[in-house]
């Protein structure tokens, strides 16, 4: 088996040091670290997310392999950049304004992370204007949001206004997910899209993505 | 009557195969060795850093009618509106694991440990459930000291934000109870601080007060109805 595949299985497994080690071995065998990113460490975690989706898997070894995902693209990260390889794109993530739950947040920056994406997290209790500051600032694609709570969800629709009324629609693209948010909301506020976990925020992102 | 509980950290800690479910992960899926470990060390995380404390305080049905009323925001009709007003006793509560585990959780996920992090955050959500019924057993041991408590006598919690009771009443319970003292506090969306904290009234009484159809306005977009688990336990004692 060659090397990659081999970063795919390990990372699979969840096995970070092993994943660690064998993408050294593979930066000194001088691949790409491009090649080592999409058919080791993605490769891996794209099997981890399907499984997952498929019920063969569960959350924790998502969040093992997504562990071990990390152990590989920290060694890999300033190569990427020396070589201009840029992120599959650049999302701000954060809980809104009044909620302060964000392990379903950051459940979906991890996977979001885990399939190569940029991600901004600005934590919990964000207000509007600094998720779209935050964007500008950093030339992000997009703005994930999360809240727990009925009582704040109006904040994604103070969100998706002001990205309008700064005439930015288009530019950053809206993704809203949290347990009493649903797809009508989403619609109904105007986002470009709704999401109910992780996995399935990767797949709807990417899709945003590739609409842009 | 108003009382403070104490709540030892040792009566909050739940079943590893609790926090497994609490996980997501279906019964019958053994956890492998290392997220075994990893549970424990959770476990003991959160041993060694949750404050529980507990606050109730009895309150008379007509006094409860005002407080549930709240801002006037609750659904048209909800199974508490029903529920309260035949209980035989009825007492606000809140209860909260402290700061520590909050900060701890977050400190976890920014040293990326993931896994860990996630299991002490699911583990410390069942511990307040746990807070919760450790305040229910002193309630109920009052009830009993002052004969309240007979045979078909069952309690259960109702919360703010659940079944049609807005979140909104949750200003009504704090002005009534003064959870303050235990240091919960109260934000302007309603939720909690620490975040790890619940809050609601114990109602008292025969086991079938607490069943009720899910023919309500909430019950038509609930996609998470644990209380058809909640009324099987309390009538089958
Ligand atoms: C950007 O794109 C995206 C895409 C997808 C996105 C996304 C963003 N963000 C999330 N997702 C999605 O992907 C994530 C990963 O799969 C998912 O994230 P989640 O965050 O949903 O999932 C997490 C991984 C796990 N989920 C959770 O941890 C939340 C589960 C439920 C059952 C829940 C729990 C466990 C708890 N709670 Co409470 N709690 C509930 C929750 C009901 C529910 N079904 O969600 C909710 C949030 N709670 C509620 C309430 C009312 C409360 N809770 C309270 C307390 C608690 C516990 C302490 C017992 C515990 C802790 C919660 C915590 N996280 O720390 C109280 C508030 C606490 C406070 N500090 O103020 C209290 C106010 C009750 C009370 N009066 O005591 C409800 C809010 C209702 C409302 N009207 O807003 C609630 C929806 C339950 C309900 N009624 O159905 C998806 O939503």
């Amino acid at each position: 088996m060659d090397i990659l595949s081999r970063i795919a299985q390990e990372l699979e497994a969840g096995e970070d040091e092993r994943v660690a080690e064998l993408t050294r071995e593979a930066i000194a065998q001088n691949l790409a670290p491009k090649e080592i990113l999409d058919r080791g460490l993605l490769a891996g975690m794209n099997v981890v997310g399907e499984k997952f989706r498929a019920h063969e898997v569960f959350l924790p070894d998502v969040l093992l392999a997504a562990k071990a995902m990390y152990a590989g693209l920290d060694l890999l990260k300033p190569l990427l950049i020396r070589d201009g390889v840029p992120p599959a794109g650049k999302i701000i993530l954060g809980t809104v304004q009044g909620d302060l739950h964000d392990i379903g947040k950051n459940l979906v920056g991890i996977m979001l992370k885990g399939a190569g994406f940029e991600v901004i997290d600005l934590g919990h209790d964000v207000p509007p204007a600094r998720f779209i500051d935050a964007a500008t600032e950093n030339g992000a694609d997009l703005i994930g949001m999360s809240t727990l709570l009925t009582t704040t969800m109006p904040v994604m629709r103070q969100v998706v206004a002001m990205i309008e009324e700064r005439g930015l629609r288009g530019k950053i693209r809206t993704i809203v997910g949290g347990a009493p948010v649903t797809a009508e909301y989403a619609r109904e506020i105007g986002a470009d899209a709704y999401s109910f976990d992780g996995s399935h925020a990767v797949e709807r992102v990417k899709r945003l993505m590739a609409e842009a | 009557m108003r009382q403070a509980v104490n709540i030892s950290a040792a009566d909050v800690i739940p079943e590893p195969e609790a926090v497994l479910r609490g996980l997501s992960v279906p019964e019958g899926v053994a956890a492998d060795l290392r997220f075994q470990r990893l549970l424990r060390a959770a476990l003991d995380i959160l041993t060694a850093r949750s404050c529980p404390a507990g606050l109730f305080g009895e309150i008379a049905a007509d006094e409860f009618g005002y407080v549930y009323g709240g801002s006037g925001s609750n659904d048209p009709d909800t199974p508490l509106h029903h529920i309260y007003p035949k209980a035989t006793g009825l007492a606000l509560f809140a209860v909260t694991l402290g700061r520590e585990v909050s900060r701890e959780i977050d400190y976890l996920f920014h040293v990326r440990e993931f896994a860990l992090a996630t299991i002490l955050d699911a583990a410390a959500s069942q511990a307040a459930e746990l807070a919760g019924d450790a305040v229910e057993r002193e309630f109920a041991a009052v009830l009993a000291a002052n004969g309240l408590f007979q045979g078909e006598t069952r309690l259960l919690r109702y919360s703010p934000g659940y079944c049609g009771w807005h979140m909104s009443g949750q200003r009504a319970l704090f002005d009534r109870l003064r959870p303050d003292e235990i240091g919960i506090t109260l934000r302007e969306s309603f939720l909690m601080e620490p975040l790890k904290s619940m809050s609601g009234v114990i109602a008292a009484g025969p086991a079938a007060i607490h069943d009720f159809e899910d023919v309500f306005p909430c019950c038509a977009g609930c996609e998470n109805p644990t209380c058809r688990e909640r009324i099987r336990r309390a009538l089958s004692g």
